[in-house]
């Protein structure tokens, strides 16, 4: 443990009936890489086009224009109502990467946040129960962790069809299990923990238990993980649109229209490029922001 | 590697296997009659008939769920809609094609990842260290279908120089194997650059350096086997995200493998491939897992001496 | 290596005096087993037993010092006392009422205990005030004004500024952690504290400012302690009367100076010989004990100590030797105490 200078030697804060000595969050702010804030800068505009998307697409994302297909971008020499060009129907893709935009990131956002609920709960009540139900847990979560999600996600699709709720669903169980694993670890360290015991020695109950020394603890590593895990959920529902087993038209998806510019390659390259960029962006965003959270957060934590 | 080690790995791999077989049971129960699912419409009467004895159609849930692991067992998982053959028959002669790419894939993904990030481990902090590191960021955030496709664009219709499709030659796997690779590789890299800063930071390799050891032998002989215990398990546990990838390149390369097989038949609702597909990737995902449990057990020696319980 | 001082020393009237009224606390052969795993996939479970027939007795106001070596089981008795640990046979008795079928916050509010690991028993999370005032917030003691305010005072009582309320665990001494944990501790005016290795883990010039102040809180606030240690010195300087523990096992009590000056058990002798004393013109004479110490998951037949025992003789193997009483409250399990 590092020296410390004693008590004594310490300057005496304003006194004041709340404690004093808030560390100045201004100034940690500006410590940080200027990387991490140009990656906070994107998360943050796909956040806003997600939530603004009627009000900055141009023009409704199913609507055709036959005579304008496989138009160029306006600023290729394409016709100057399509800033990013047509695709093989007529419509506008920046309208429609605007709201594929909002629909891949909802999804991923019901999905992390279904997933890792679920699995922080499980992990908890692995750790908390012990015996039977612990073993039950755990066996799903190998089960869940030895096979592919990919694969099965594709077995319950072919099987069960191809409706926006179940394929919702199926995004939100993508990952539970590391969540659970995770949180069942380190609520079993935290329990071995002197200052939990020392809770329960003080007398208090079971939910002040975790609830205000277990939890606060443990939050940390799952926000990390929650960072780790969104860009693979995002992944997950393009891969699937892309293979046309996900999102169905009307609805777009960025994994959708990449599936469909596939055809047009060679005619209409801007048809790709963009929803593509839209996901490669987002996903490095958000594993930058992680990785950096991860070491600021808890130096302890290794992958 | 104690008796006690191998039997509760291999138990929890049983068991495993057990729960998947049972998925598949289930829901095929739960889209209805077997004979319909599996069986293409125009199948003849008599040969149905054989079927719904085979799988037990009409006896009781619990015979059929029995009856069902034999059928597994003996391969007998349906027909294919396309071209009646059995579904089993249709998977298998699949195959080859994606070992060849998955194994290249994973073989190239090992080799490059290794060296890149021992590299970036013995340099760090400097801007060699940073810029693999920027790489192998990019390397898996990037989706693999949209590298696939950028490729496609630049080398199969700008430059003109490889074949976006099919597999015939050697060409033709340049392209699927750096997209599968790529993802892998950057994984792998970081993993080991963190594995080797942390063996490199240890007390016996500083006492090796003041033994006045050669820096190459340090680096060979006791870096970087101690290193490749966890770098060699994370290797094996991504093996499942290779699968996962293979099944879109393949899609997106239109490489004649299982995984392009699989999305076909998810999209024409071909469900006897499908059962075939999922239970065959499954079963090899958890063999390979034991493997790499067991190998891992047998290579550590902290494991093998080791008395001790399993990480439970 | 501590050395009583004058104005410190503890007073040995105040014990005699209590002795006479009911106890405090009352141990009765008390036993706590673990299962351990299996060895064999069929074969039985290992059990540890790690208290194996304890039995022990504190008046208010008195210091009973528990000593042993490490593995002796003395942790255990502690954290059974405390009701962490259900025991597997025998009974806690605090005030003549068994501590199962006490109401969990009376217990919480009489018993306290204090730890070896000052940092680890700290939420690493929570600022010093807030774990401090938390014993008071759990019970719903006052506002969380008052609450803090009490925190405050409290701290002040352990020689501790009041602005500490604000920091962090990590940013304290070892020695500035010890006494938070103490104040903790105190929040609710226990009447009982079971303080459990409290200064192993501080450095030498710190053991003896906490050392002094728990005397000190003791002759303000009363308080019994049961002070768990193997620190020989440090529980001479503190203790009113001390039991010898030994693989599970009670094998010596005795008031203080009796013990140090009379011990009848050989391995109280073989301890009490252990203890470096500051002065080069002594000369001692060390007993050293042969042998490892046994594992409590399979403890020698007859009295536990003769494997290791220089005084062993052929009984010593086949019979467990029951409890002699000698007078003042000295006791002692051994067919030959006292020999040379």
């Amino acid at each position: 443990m590092p020296v410390r200078p004693p008590a004594a030697q310490m300057p005496d804060p304003p006194a004041a009936d709340r404690w004093a000595g808030v560390p100045d969050i201004r100034r940690r702010m500006a410590r940080q890489p200027w990387l991490v804030w140009c990656c906070l800068g994107v998360l943050g505009l796909m956040a806003l086009v997600a939530v603004f998307a009627d009000l900055l697409a141009p023009m409704h994302y199913a609507h055709q224009d036959l005579a304008q297909r496989l138009k160029p971008p306006s600023f290729l020499g394409g016709p100057s109502g399509n800033l990013l060009g047509t695709d093989q129907l007529g419509r506008d893709v920046l309208s429609r990467l605007i709201y594929s935009i909002r629909i891949s990131i909802s999804l991923a956002l019901a999905g992390t946040l279904i997933a890792s609920c679920l699995g922080t709960v499980l992990g908890f009540v692995a750790a908390s129960l012990r015996g039977l139900a612990e073993d039950v847990i755990m066996m799903l979560v190998d089960f869940q962790g030895s096979v592919p999600f990919l694969i099965i996600a594709l077995a319950v699709l072919a099987f069960l069809g191809n409706s926006l709720v179940l394929f919702v669903l199926l995004i939100g169980l993508h990952g539970w299990e590391t969540y659970a694993r995770l949180s069942r670890g380190l609520v079993l360290s935290a329990q071995e923990r002197g200052y939990v015991v020392a809770a329960r020695t003080l007398g208090a109950g079971p939910f002040r238990v975790y609830g205000r020394h277990v939890l606060p603890n443990v939050v940390s590593a799952l926000v990390v993980q929650l960072t780790l895990n969104f860009p693979e959920t995002i992944l997950l529902e393009t891969a699937l649109s892309f293979l046309g087993l996900g999102i169905q038209p009307p609805l777009t998806s960025l994994g959708l229209m990449l599936g469909s510019a596939r055809n047009y390659l060679a005619v209409a390259w801007w048809m790709a490029v963009f929803p593509g960029m839209a996901i490669f962006m987002t996903t490095l965003s958000m594993s930058v922001v992680g990785d950096w959270l991860r070491d600021r957060l808890d130096p302890t934590i290794r992958k | 590697m104690t008796l006690r080690f191998m039997s509760q790995r291999v138990l929890r791999a049983l068991v495993t296997v057990w729960l998947v077989v049972t998925f598949t049971f289930v829901i095929l129960r739960v889209t209805g009659d077997p004979a319909d699912t599996l069986l293409p419409d125009d199948t003849p009467p008599e040969v149905v008939a054989h079927y719904r004895r085979a799988w037990g159609l009409d006896k009781p849930l619990y015979e059929q769920y029995l009856l069902y692991f034999k059928s597994v067992a003996q391969g007998d998982l349906g027909r294919s809609f396309r071209d009646n053959r059995e579904a089993v028959e249709v998977m298998l002669e699949r195959i080859p094609a994606t070992l060849r790419l998955g194994g290249s894939a994973l073989g190239l993904a090992l080799v490059s990842g290794i060296l890149l990030g021992t590299i970036a481990a013995l340099h760090r902090n400097s801007a060699l260290d940073r810029l693999t590191m920027a790489f192998a960021v990019f390397g898996y955030s990037m989706p693999n279908f949209f590298l696939g496709i950028l490729l496609i664009f630049l080398f199969a219709m700008k430059l003109r120089i490889l074949p976006s499709a099919g597999s015939e030659t050697l060409a033709h796997m340049v392209m699927p194997l750096a997209t599968l690779a790529t993802a892998h590789a950057a994984g792998i890299a970081r993993f080991s650059r963190s594995a080797m800063l942390e063996v490199l930071n240890e007390p016996y390799i500083r006492t090796a350096r003041a033994k006045g050891v050669p820096y190459k032998r340090r680096l060979l002989r006791h870096a970087l086997p101690n290193a490749m215990i966890p770098i060699m398990t994370i290797a094996g546990l991504k093996v499942g995200h290779l699968i996962g990838g293979a099944i879109i390149i393949e899609t997106v390369f239109a490489w004649p493998g299982v995984g392009r097989l699989l999305v076909m038949s998810v999209a024409s609702r071909d469900l006897a491939v499908v059962q075939a597909i999922v239970l065959m990737l499954s079963g090899s995902m958890i063999a390979a897992n034991l493997t790499v449990d067991l190998l891992y057990g047998w290579v550590d020696p902290r494991i093998r001496l080791s008395r001790a319980e399993g990480d439970r | 290596m501590l050395q009583p001082r004058g104005g410190d020393a503890v007073t040995t009237d105040a014990a005699a005096t209590t002795a006479a009224e009911s106890p405090l606390l009352e141990v009765r052969e008390l036993v706590r087993h673990f299962r351990g795993k299996r060895r064999r996939p069929f074969g039985r479970p290992t059990v540890v037993r790690a208290v194996d027939g304890v039995s022990l007795s504190l008046a208010p106001g008195e210091t009973l010092g528990l000593v042993g070596e490490s593995g002796c089981g003395k942790s255990t008795v502690g954290k059974v006392i405390l009701d962490i640990l259900p025991p597997t046979a025998g009974r806690v008795l605090y005030r003549g009422r068994d501590t199962g079928a006490l109401a969990r916050a009376e217990l919480r509010r009489r018993v306290q205990m204090i730890f070896q690991d000052p940092l680890g028993a700290l939420d690493p999370r929570m600022r010093i005030g807030d774990q401090v005032a938390e014993p008071l917030a759990i019970f719903g003691v006052g506002t969380p004004a008052e609450r803090r305010q009490a925190a405050a005072e409290m701290l002040e009582r352990m020689g501790l500024k009041r602005h500490m309320v604000a920091r962090y665990p990590h940013e304290l001494s070892g020695g500035q952690q010890q006494r938070v944990v103490i104040a903790r501790a105190l929040m609710l005016k226990p009447e009982l504290v079971v303080c459990d290795e409290p200064i192993s883990a501080l450095d030498v010039s710190i053991k003896a400012q906490v050392i002094n102040l728990l005397s000190r809180l003791q002759g303000q606030l009363g308080l019994a302690y049961l002070f768990i240690s193997h620190d020989l010195s440090a529980v001479r300087h503190i203790c009113h009367r001390i039991a010898v523990m030994y693989l599970g096992r009670v094998v010596e009590t005795a008031p203080r100076e009796e013990l140090f000056a009379r011990p009848l058990h050989p391995y109280t002798r073989a301890l009490i010989s252990a203890v470096p004393v500051p002065d080069p013109s002594v000369r001692r004479r060390r007993i050293i004990l042969n042998g490892e110490p046994p594992s409590p998951i399979d403890p020698p037949n007859g009295c536990r100590f003769h494997p290791r025992c220089p005084s062993a003789r052929a009984i010593c193997a086949d019979a467990a030797p029951s409890v002699r009483t000698a007078e003042s409250g000295h006791t002692v399990i051994c067919h030959f105490p006292g020999d040379a």
